[in-house]
């Protein structure tokens, strides 16, 4: 007999009692459809994130205040590391040659207001060269330049959640608002960018990095943002900034320097152990589907001791009932397994139907492991029911009623 | 020069069958001498726990003796590991049943070729060796029928087709008539008979006399060994 032969057999032996079957192979079903919607939407993240962060510009490298030794996105140390001044951030656009853009950056909070209306946004003290190094485009207006920053001219460009906030229908180029209590002139308006991870693109107001310090009372930058030519070169030109900043510092290395793609790994690697966790997870409930089957295997060996009885007598041996009862329980955990994985394809493609933008795919890897963890359960749960199968003694099992 | 004869069918010599150690032991067998040739049918008969069973089951290498020797069709067959008993059971031997043993799932077609899949035949062959057996025991319009569907003679016809479907050096039947009625019983004897005509070998446990009348010989068991040995009179095989 081969196992074609099985396979057909236990399709038969299936066939014969379906709801029995259907309720066997509950367990399976399940723990293969928790697999693929849970992964699934681990999968579904780490696209979204990767695309998010290409979205924000790639090649990016930042420097920030403080040794971070670990590579996570921790927050930086508390001891009170050195700042990082404006001329840091221009010895490094004119000594390091592996860099193309370089742009200081001032992060801030403050109420605007225009006339009797105020709001809360995000103030970032920037250069000129930033909307280039973030994907962003002058709706309107202009954006400052060099000229702006060096005059220590009061302007500042808005996102369009602030204009249609505070100005509504009006034309808010040449208006001058209040950022705490000190008046800008409004030069330019910032095209939409939408929401990356809940922060919104467009409820910032961008004014000249010194202004910023001005207003904020700081003497250094939050990060400097710089730009390597290509993305081959990134580590060359982050050892470029490594050694310019160090010269300055008394050959200290009292900052971080961190690339996107470093970051992007850092966030990856934390989501590929998140999806392991979660596979472990899901895979309990398919042991659990695995005892289902072993039990219902170990009473139908008992009920069919007759059925084994006469097919040894005509001319079984031990190991052909051993592999009749082994197939039928990996067909058993397959046949669960695909229910799983076509009900998790259905549920996935639903849902992207009604939410386009959820983050949730079915990819080819964690079809593999979910049909590979079935027949490995339908194997394990098979064992010892189909040992039984084959110890029966003949002659007991033609006289068994 | 003549054609040297054929093996005997069953040469049995010395054969004992024990269960249990010590003080619970049963001597089932008790040192049996059999040798049945090429085209006979025979009989074997005898009371309640004489151990009828006990030799049937050795004779059809489900079971191996205690101790003794036994050739089936010249095959060394009493000390035999399992894979190979089963292999021989396979080519050699075909059962019948008291209750018929069946499978319930399977139609009447692949009851028949439940064999020539552990001969590992093609799909081909055995459907045709199936249907021309299921027709010869006069069921050729019954191939798709499962045994539930099947009359209690029908069933045995199946399992009759079922031994002879690989064309076995022994057909072995255990109280084949004991579940039918008397007609159907008569029918299945009659089968028997035109079996035995054709060539076939045959051995039957029974109680039933009317089935021991038509065999050509009878061996009478009592407590595990054999008490008598004989032709079965004329008069009775007419009777
Ligand atoms: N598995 C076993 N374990 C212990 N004793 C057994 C076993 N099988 C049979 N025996 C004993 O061996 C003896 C012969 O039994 P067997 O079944 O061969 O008799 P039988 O002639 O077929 O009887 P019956 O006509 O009632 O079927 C009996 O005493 C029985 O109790
Ligand atoms: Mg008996």
């Amino acid at each position: 007999m081969n196992t074609l032969d099985h396979v057909v057999a236990a399709f038969g032996a299936l066939r014969a009692n379906p709801v029995r079957g259907f309720l066997t192979t509950l367990g399976v079903i399940i723990g293969v459809l928790s697999i693929i919607l849970l992964v699934g939407l681990g999968d579904g993240v780490r696209t979204y994130l990767a695309e998010a962060f290409s979205g924000l510009g790639s090649s990016l490298i930042e420097v920030i205040p403080g040794k971070t030794e670990r590579k996570g996105m921790g927050p930086p140390p508390l001891n009170n590391p050195r700042k990082i001044t404006l001329e840091d951030a221009r010895a490094i656009e004119r000594r390091a040659r592996t860099l193309d853009a370089v742009s200081p950056i001032v992060f801030g909070g403050g109420t605007l207001r225009y006339l009797d209306r105020r709001r809360d946004v995000a103030v970032f003290g920037t250069s000129a060269m930033y909307p280039d190094m973030r994907n962003l485009h002058v709706q309107s207006g202009r954006f400052f330049d060099d000229e702006d920053a060096l005059a220590g001219r009061h302007v500042v460009v808005v996102g369009t959640t602030i204009v249609r906030e505070l100005f509504g229908e009006e034309n808010p180029l040449g208006r001058t608002v209040k950022i705490t209590d000190v008046p800008f002139r409004i030069v330019g308006v910032m095209a939409p960018k939408g929401q990356t991870f809940g922060f919104d693109w467009d409820d910032i107001a961008y004014v000249p990095a010194q202004t910023a310090m001005d207003l904020f009372q700081l003497d250094g930058v939050t990060q400097v943002l710089c730009r390597s030519r290509d993305r081959r070169s990134t580590a060359a030109a982050m050892d470029d900034i490594r050694e310019v900043l160090s010269a300055r510092h008394n050959f200290q290395e009292d900052f971080t320097i961190r690339s996107q793609d470093d970051l992007l790994e850092t966030v990856n690697d934390l989501l590929r152990t998140m999806t392991l966790v979660i596979l472990a997870i899901a895979s309990i409930s398919l042991v659990v589907g695995g005892i289902g089957i072993m039990n219902i295997m170990l009473v139908s060996v008992k009920e069919r001791t007759r059925e084994i009885g006469i097919r040894r007598a005509v001319g079984a041996t031990r190991t052909d009932i051993l592999l009749q009862f082994l197939v039928e329980a990996v067909v058993i955990s397959l046949v669960g397994g695909l229910v799983g994985l076509g009900l998790g394809a259905g549920i996935i493609a639903i849902a992207r139907n009604v939410v386009p933008d959820l983050p949730v795919e079915l990819s080819a890897w964690i079809v593999a492991v979910a049909m590979g963890f079935s027949a490995l359960v339908g194997v394990l749960s098979g064992v010892l029911p189909a040992r039984n199968a084959a110890l029966v003694d003949p002659v007991e099992a033609l006289r068994y009623e | 020069m003549s054609a040297p004869a054929p093996p005997p069918v069953i040469a049995m010599r010395g054969i004992r069958k024990e269960y249990g150690q010590a003080d619970s032991r049963v001597v089932a067998l008790a040192g049996v001498d059999l040798v049945v040739l090429r085209g006979e049918y025979v009989a074997i008969i005898g009371p309640s726990g004489s151990g009828k069973s006990t030799l049937m089951n050795i004779i059809g290498c489900l079971d191996r003796p205690s101790a003794g020797t036994y050739a089936l069709d010249g095959e060394e067959a009493s000390a035999l590991p399992d894979h190979r008993l089963a292999n021989v059971r396979n080519r050699k031997i075909g059962f019948i049943f008291q209750n018929f043993n069946l499978l319930s799932r399977a139609n009447a077609l692949e009851n028949v070729e439940l064999p020539l899949r552990y001969r590992g035949l093609s799909a081909r062959e055995r459907r045709r060796l199936a249907l021309q057996s299921l027709d010869r025991v006069g069921l050729a319009n019954r191939v798709t029928h499962r045994p539930n569907e099947l009359s209690g003679g029908q069933r045995q016809r199946v399992a009759i087709a079922r031994a002879l479907v690989t064309q076995p050096a022994l057909l072995l039947a255990d109280e084949p008539t004991g579940a039918l009625d008397r007609r159907t019983g008569r029918e299945i004897i009659t089968l028997f008979d035109e079996l035995h005509a054709a060539g076939s070998t045959i051995v039957v446990v029974t109680h039933d006399p009317e089935v021991a009348a038509y065999t050509r010989r009878r061996v009478s068991l009592v407590d595990g060994a054999v008490v008598e040995d004989g032709p079965v009179p004329r008069a009775e095989a007419a009777g």
